[in-house]
This record gives C-alpha cells, structure tokens and sequence, in this order.
C-alpha cells in the first residue's frame, strides 16, 4: 500500500516539475525580453519613424502597419465569418453541404501560414496585380483568421439555448428577427472574446505578411489600402537577420519585441477576462 | 387575408429568404478558399515538372535553385531539414504535453488549474517570430555551451524552439481527452482499491487514448508548417548531414528565403509552389487522420 502511494506521489510530482518547468521557460523568455528591451522603450521609440539605417529612432511606421493590417484582416473576416457561424448553427440541414464546409473551416484552419502566404502572393500580389500592400497582406490575414472567427462564433451561438429562439418563433417573429434580437445579443461576448482572439493571431503572423504587404524599410506612412508598410512582427525579423549591423541594433529589436508581445498577450488576456466574466455571469 | 397584410408578408419573405442565400454565401466562402489555394498551388506547382522531372524533384539531393551554373531543384535537403526538426519537436512535445495535460486534469487543484490554463493559453499566444529570435540569439548560445558545436544555428535549436510552441496544441487537445473520460470509469478502477496513479494509468489514459494520439496528429501537422521560428533557429543550410548539430533548411523556410526574390514565372518560382503544395498536402493529411482518429473516439469513447 506504501509503496503504491510512494509510486503516485514520485509520478505526479514529476508532472509538477514538468509543468513547472515549461512555465518557467516561458517566464524566462518573456523576462528577457522586459530586461534588455524596457530600456529603449520611450515616447521617442513609438512614436517617431526609423532613423540613421534603422539604428536610431522609433518604430512608429512598423505599429501603424501592424494596426492597419490587422484591421483590415478583421474587417473581411468579422462580417463572413459571423455570418458563416449563423448559417451554419441556424439555417444548415444536416448533409452534404455542411460536411463540406465543416471540413473546409478544419483545412484552412490547418494550412501551414507560410502556404497561405505564398498562395496571397500568388493571387493578391501578382495574379490580381494588387502589388505589395496592406490590402494584399489583409486579404491574407483575412484567410487565415477566417476559421478562428468561424468556429468561435459557431461555438457561442450553439449554446444559446432552443427556448430563446422557440419563444421568439412562438410570438409570430420571423426566423431573421429571432435571430438578430434573440440570439446575436447573448452570442456577443462570444463573438467578441473570437475576434480579440483573431486579432491577436493576425498581430503576430509574419511569414505572410514578408511575402504580400512589407517592406525592409519604409518610414512614410501608408495612404492608401494599395500602400507597401512596416510591421512589428516583419520588423522583428528584419532587424534581427538581414540588418547590416544586427549586434548594434539589437537593444532595438529588444524594443519592438516588447511591444508586440505587450499588444498580443494583453489581447489574449482581455479575450480571457471577457470569457470568465461572461461564463460567471451567464445565468440561462 | 386582406391585400395590405399579404404584400407585407411578401416583402418578409423575400427579405429572410435573401438574408438566407447572403449567409449561405458567407458560409460557402471557405470551401471556395479551400479550393482555390489547391488548385492554386497545384496548378502553378505542377509547371515544375515541365521542365525537371518528378524523380528529380522529390529524390534530388541538391537544392541550389539559384546557382548560376546550374541550378538544382531536389528538394531532398528540404523535406530532410523540415522532418529532422518536427521529430525532435515531437520526441519533446509529446511526452511533456501530456504530462502537463494530466497534471492539469488530474492532479491540479482548482486554483492551480485556472492559473495553469490562461499560462498554456499564453504560450500559443506568443508570436512565432519571438520564439524564433528568442531561439536565434538566447537558445542557441545555451545549446553551444552545453554540446560545444560549431554550427550555432542546427536542428536541434530549431526542434526545441518547435516543442515549446507545439506543446500548448497537445495538452489542450490531450486535456480535453483525459476530462471526457467517464467518471464511471474512474469510480470502478478506484472502488477495485487502484489508487489514483494506477487508475489514471490503466484506465484514464487508455480510453483517451484515441484523443491523445488525435493531440499528436495535429501537433505533428502544426510542426510541420511552422515557420518563423525554425527559419530564425535552424541555420538554413540546404545540406543532409543525419546530426542534429547541423544546420538544416526546412521547406517552410526555403519559401519565406527564397520567395521575395524569385523570378515571377520562373522554373525557380513554379518549384516553390510545388514546394507549399507538398506542405499543404501533409498537413491535410495529418488534419484529416486527427480528424478521423477523434471521430471514432467520441463514437465508441462513452
């Protein structure tokens, strides 16, 4: 019996250094990322463009290309997405049809970013002539969050329960009006909790944007949708293999790092805080 | 029925009935992406093979596209690289993400699992890129201290780097698995006198099997077409030296490399979309049997 316990007891406790250890990797790596990069965090640095061969300077134009690309991804993928989820949750029949679009939000959701990229390369950039730009790089994102906010949306809309939409039907509404006044509202937060969600995935993703919307190096700010940008993740890279003086701008690179990973992890964390407080409070 | 209330309805319907083919529309969407990035990437990676021929592209042992001299397509270094590296990523991953996956279901208590689970969540936040610079400049330095090799940049940076990004996708996966195992199950093990560990190990672990194995299908398929991070960690040298000290170049790699500069048309760049088409198709693969393995698991699981 002794020995039993004794077994279960060294067992899990090796679960809980492993555990523990893959935490503290983490915490390692984001410590060292606060250290050498809160120095040239100031005002100057985010907010002013690129300066001597990007060895001095801020990295305001590479945040706005962030923004804007992220943005725009959002902008595709929100209004397809949701409605994708409402016709799949409220109008589809089980069949043929629904298969196939289940197992093709599974595909893309599992097409490597790096295919992706390529394939906007090849459609956006070139074949539709639409160059190196942030509307290229937006339409890329956009597939590539497309399944994330499908299958969040999907997820909160199933479990608004049948008696709101049975009442709503029972009154003489339409199907439309039960959904858009009693279902969409309760499905919000869900909503919401996806696309901060996808926001954050798209924040980060560099291998496609390298290939359709950024540049090396441009400290104008874009005008239009058909502009070429800097981003942060892009920038990350760049600064931290192809600049001619990668040792001198490392406290730099540090810095734009810190950034990201400040915009993408405290996205993560509101989509945390909304869902928590959101199943707390939800009382059907 | 008076003439007022049936146009009313007329109008009603007609707008639900367009509101229905606008979503169906919206939901079709994905299958037309779907479709388009493989005919796509299969149409322009197929033009490869005018002019090199399939033995060559897949069993060539030089990748040289932009030689001068002459320039090589065989893609041989490439698939070795991405496979080196997502087996060392997978020989880490597995085992730890599914002990942390039991710690988490099994052993945790309540406060420590809603501390632990936001931390897994965390991890897959990370963008790819700050894992790789975090493996180009830090990971690397540690592994040259530790195994004294020349090549800072090697496989095996790359496969570690990989396993931390990998390991979230397992223990969520192999979390869910372990969770929806009855409690019936854990009750008759326990009330046969097993103690905790022993329940877990011939009855827990066995029926979510399937969902672990599902853990690992979809971890490998994410590995595989990873690419930031192992692009930073890896080296990128196009050579096969079978030691995990060497640097390696991974097919997600060679695209980001090598796309910028290709010659639109080019052989060169029909072989990097013959390149992402192979990707595509491992990854469809490895999605499709997770997708197969979880299926039967929740038909025969309970």
């Amino acid at each position: 019996m002794n020995t039993k316990l004794l077994k279960q007891r060294i067992y899990f406790q090796i679960f809980r250094i492993t555990t523990a250890s893959v935490i503290l990797f983490l915490f390692l790596m984001i410590w060292t990322f606060i250290s050498n990069g809160i120095g040239v965090i100031d005002w100057t640095f985010l907010t002013d463009i690129p300066r001597r061969g990007m060895t001095e300077g801020g990295i305001f134009p590479a945040i706005i290309g962030t923004i804007y690309l992220t943005l725009g991804a959002i902008a595709f993928a929100l209004p397809v997405g949701v409605a994708s989820a409402i016709y799949l949750v409220e109008y589809a029949h089980e069949g043929r049809l629904l298969r196939m679009i289940n197992s093709a939000i599974i595909n893309l959701a599992g097409v490597p970013s790096i295919v992706h990229g390529l394939f906007g390369f090849g459609l956006f950039v070139i074949f539709l002539n639409f160059g190196t730009s942030i509307l290229s790089g937006s339409l890329t994102l956009f597939l590539m969050i497309l399944p994330i906010v499908i299958s969040a949306s999907r997820e909160v809309l199933l479990s608004v329960p049948k008696s709101f939409r049975e009442g709503s039907l029972a009154l003489g509404a339409t199907k439309w009006q039960t959904i858009r006044h009693n279902v969409l509202p309760y499905a919000l937060p869900g909503v919401l909790t996806g696309t901060i969600l996808a926001v954050a995935r798209a924040a980060g993703e560099t291998a496609p944007i390298i290939l359709t919307a950024v540049f090396f190096f441009r400290p104008t700010l874009p005008k239009s949708m058909l502009d070429g940008t800097m981003a942060l993740a892009s920038h990350i890279y760049y600064m931290a293999t192809q600049h001619p003086n990668i040792a001198l701008v490392r406290p730099l690179t540090y810095g734009s790092i810190l950034v990201l990973l400040g915009i993408v992890l405290s996205l993560n964390l509101v989509a945390i805080v909304i869902r928590t407080r959101h199943r707390r409070r939800k009382n059907w | 029925m008076d003439e007022d209330t049936q146009k009313r309805r007329r109008i009603f319907n007609l707008k639900e009935s367009l509101i229905e083919k606008l979503l169906l529309a919206s939901a079709t969407t994905s299958i037309i992406v779907v479709i388009l990035i493989f005919f796509f990437l299969f149409s322009q990676g197929a033009l490869t093979f005018r002019e090199i021929s399939v033995l060559d592209f897949s069993f060539g042992r030089s990748w040289q596209p932009t030689s001068v001299i002459k320039p090589e397509f065989g893609t041989m270094p490439l698939v070795y690289g991405t496979m080196i590296v997502t087996l060392i990523a997978m020989a880490i991953s597995v085992p730890i993400g599914i002990m942390i996956a039991i710690y988490i279901a099994e052993v945790a208590n309540p406060t420590e699992k809603e501390i632990l689970k936001p931390i897994v969540e965390m991890l897959a936040g990370v963008p790819s890129v700050v894992y790789g610079f975090f493996a180009l400049v830090t990971l690397a330095t540690w592994i040259q201290q530790l195994t004294g090799t020349n090549s800072r940049l090697n496989a095996l940076n790359g496969g570690i780097i990989l396993a931390i990004m990998v390991i979230p996708t397992i223990v969520s996966l192999a979390e869910d698995a372990i969770t929806s195992v009855p409690r019936e199950y854990r009750e008759g093990s326990t009330a046969l006198g097993a103690s905790k560990w022993e329940t877990i190990r011939n009855v827990v672990l066995p029926s979510a099997a399937p969902g672990i194995l599902a853990a690992t299908l979809l971890g490998f398929g994410r590995a595989v077409g990873e690419t930031m991070a192992v692009l930073m960690a890896t080296g990128n040298a196009a050579i096969v030296n079978f030691d995990i000290l060497d640097s390696v170049r991974t097919m997600t790699a060679t695209i980001v490399i090598e796309t910028p500069e290709v010659a639109f048309g080019s052989l060169h760049y029909h072989a990097l979309f013959a390149v992402a088409g192979f990707l595509f198709v491992i990854t469809f693969v490895f999605n499709y049997l997770a997708g197969v393995v979880m299926r039967r698991f929740r038909r025969t699981g309970r």
